[in-house]
């Protein structure tokens, strides 16, 4: 047993050894919990199958002007679109403050091909698939693509119009590997 | 814990009392629902629904286990697998349809829980925490719910989880990563399927948990009762048994009389033939909505349909979507009258009415397409649920003039019965 003043020994302005030891452990302690945790969080992001960059080619000499196709990278829809000049012009008309997330089409297009609109088949605001791609399907109000899910109107620039999405849809990277084949990652 | 007059645990076999020595079980279970817990002697039939719940939940538990030894958490099998226990497996339909139509006699039955609680005003002081307990029940319950809706990989089950986990892709710079980490990849996939099955199966034990410390903060004060006037002496209360196991016993007949009907006559009126549809990320089905019990939250969600201040749309629809349920939280403090039972509340039990119809009038428009007029009435809706809780709340409990409250429970139950005995000599 120690006595009381070697339990005492070495206090300074009240600290004890003890309340040092005590900080120490549980600190360290602590720095382990965390240590342990990050891994079991960091578990749930995909994993390196899923993040394995993966590119998708696309034949794009069958799609007639004023069509459009379906197609998927990384798992997720992609529009293919071939623009006909009206619809390049209704796009090119819309002044850039009337639109939530401004962007011309120019911006959305690769030069010398902007009757090419490629983007993801994603709404950005829920997720779901917005018609207008197949024939025969809803184009919404501005004549580009319509997400039924909660009514956003995206026009012919695949740009959001009107409803609750708060981004245009998504350009994927890509690039034309040559007049008719486009890589798209 | 109890009232001072209830009936103490004397165990006469010599069994019982060396079982109560080493680990008194039987002396809680006596306690807690068996002679030795006294409750308020009035009651009526809304207070069935606690037992209800608890009887509901077993049922998933028992009938969840038993599907999971058929199932399998895989994309590629998973929808197969379902089929493989609706057509193969012994009595498998009877045991899947079971744990459909549980899920929704369980939200049934916790709705009908909640809007007791609020009609009666079981919210309030001494039972606060009781509340709050249950509101976090009911949150583990939705998300228990959403993750087993996805379990069978159909076109509901997909677009479901798509749509679920985008509310977070509404967070400020961080929410499309938070998303992906939920996901585990970039769409519902493997992935996702695997660490749904995974929750699924543990959140129920969770629910279980807190629904002990649910029952463990009412015991506290004891139930409250349709005057809403605590007791004050021993002739307020009966025992739990017989009287309230009796009166439990015959509601969960009633329970399970149209809980087998649902599940033997019309086992898919709750559900979307949609999901029947193995599920495909390329194609989203013409008109998605969730199931039914989530129509009234969906709807204040779809109601956001435009930007304002400098929140957009799809954050504001989220927001609220979450603040309708997270205002439950800060209920006890919003209404400050002292009196609980809307019988003595003239006021409060119109407004009470009017956010009834206000929350079918919600669960109504979720299940509509996002077009007029369903767009509007989804705006007043919502409106309409925020100012009751935020707005008329608050000011009713200032204003209103309560009715003449009788002086106990014992009171009010003999002066329902007065005329009886009054006129009853006088006619002999």
């Amino acid at each position: 047993m120690a006595s009381e003043s070697e339990l005492n020994a070495g206090i300074e302005d009240g600290v004890r050894r003890r309340d040092f030891i005590n900080i120490a452990a549980v600190s360290f302690a602590g720095v382990g919990a965390v240590a342990v945790v990050l891994p079991l969080v960091n578990q749930m992001n995909p994993s390196a199958d899923v993040l394995a960059l993966s590119t998708t080619e696309i034949d794009i000499s069958a799609i007639q002007p004023g069509q459009a196709i379906k197609t998927s990278w990384r798992k997720q829809p992609v529009f293919v679109r071939n623009l006909v000049a009206k619809e390049i012009a209704e796009a090119k008309a819309v002044p850039l403050g009337d639109l939530r997330d401004p962007e011309t089409i120019d911006q959305r297009t690769k030069a010398g091909k902007e009757n090419w609109l490629i983007t993801l088949g994603v709404c950005t605001h829920l997720g779901c698939v917005p018609l207008g791609a197949a024939e025969g399907e809803s184009r919404g109000d501005f004549g580009g693509y319509f997400c039924p899910c909660h009514g956003s109107h995206y026009d012919t620039a695949a740009r959001i119009r009107k409803g609750p999405a708060p981004k245009n849809l998504v350009v994927p990277p890509y690039e034309f590997t040559s007049d008719t084949v486009v890589t798209i990652g | 814990m109890s009232f001072p007059w209830a009936k103490p645990y004397e165990p006469t076999h010599p069994l019982m009392k060396w079982m109560d020595e080493k680990l008194p079980i039987p002396r809680l279970v006596y306690n807690a629902t068996g002679p030795g817990y006294p409750v308020p002697r009035n009651l009526n039939y809304f207070w069935n629904f606690g037992v209800l719940a608890g009887a509901a939940l077993m049922i998933q538990i028992i009938t969840g286990i038993v599907l999971a030894m058929h199932y399998a958490a895989n994309a590629g099998v998973a929808f197969n697998s379902v089929e493989h226990i609706m057509r193969d497996v012994n009595a498998g339909w009877f045991i899947r349809y079971a744990h459909m139509n549980g899920a929704s006699m369980f939200f049934i039955v916790v709705y009908l829980h909640i809007f007791r609680g609020l009609y009666y005003g079981s919210y309030k002081a001494p039972r606060e925490m009781v509340w709050l307990l249950g509101v976090v029940i009911f949150l583990l319950m939705m998300a228990t719910a959403f993750m087993g809706y996805v379990l069978p990989w159909g076109q509901m089950s997909f677009w479901g989880a798509q749509v679920i986990t985008g509310f977070f892709s509404a967070i400020p710079l961080v929410g499309e990563p938070v998303r992906q980490w939920l996901l585990g990849g970039f769409v519902p996939d493997n992935a996702t399927l695997n660490r749904f099955f995974s929750l699924h199966y543990l959140l129920p034990f969770v629910i279980l948990g807190v629904i002990i410390l649910h029952i463990w903060a009412l015991h506290i004060p004891g139930s409250n009762n349709p005057t809403g006037i605590e007791v004050k002496d021993e002739q307020d209360t009966v025992p739990f048994h017989p009287y309230y196991t009796a009166k439990d016993g015959f509601g969960l007949g009633i329970f399970l009389l149209v809980f087998v009907a649902l599940t033997f006559f019309s086992p898919n009126l709750l559900g979307h033939p949609d999901n029947y549809i193995p599920a495909n990320s390329l194609s989203t089905p013409a008109h998605i909505v969730p199931e039914w019990y989530f129509l009234p939250f969906y709807a204040i969600l779809k109601a956001f349909t435009f930007n304002f201040l400098w929140i957009d749309a799809k954050l504001w629809g989220v927001i609220a979507m979450f603040a309708s349920i997270a205002l439950l939280f800060f209920l006890p403090w919003l209404d400050s009258s002292p009196v609980k039972s809307s019988t003595y509340r003239p006021l409060y039990r119109i407004f009470f009415w009017i956010l009834v119809v206000d929350v079918f009038l919600l669960g109504w428009c979720g299940m509509q397409p996002a077009e007029q007029p369903w767009v509007i009435l989804s705006q007043i809706g919502a409106i309409y649920y925020f100012a009751h809780f935020l707005v008329i709340l608050p000011i009713v409990s200032r204003i209103e003039r309560p009715l003449p409250m009788p002086n106990s429970i014992t009171e009010a139950v003999l002066a329902k019965h007065a005329p009886d005995t009054a006129s009853g000599p006088a006619a002999a």
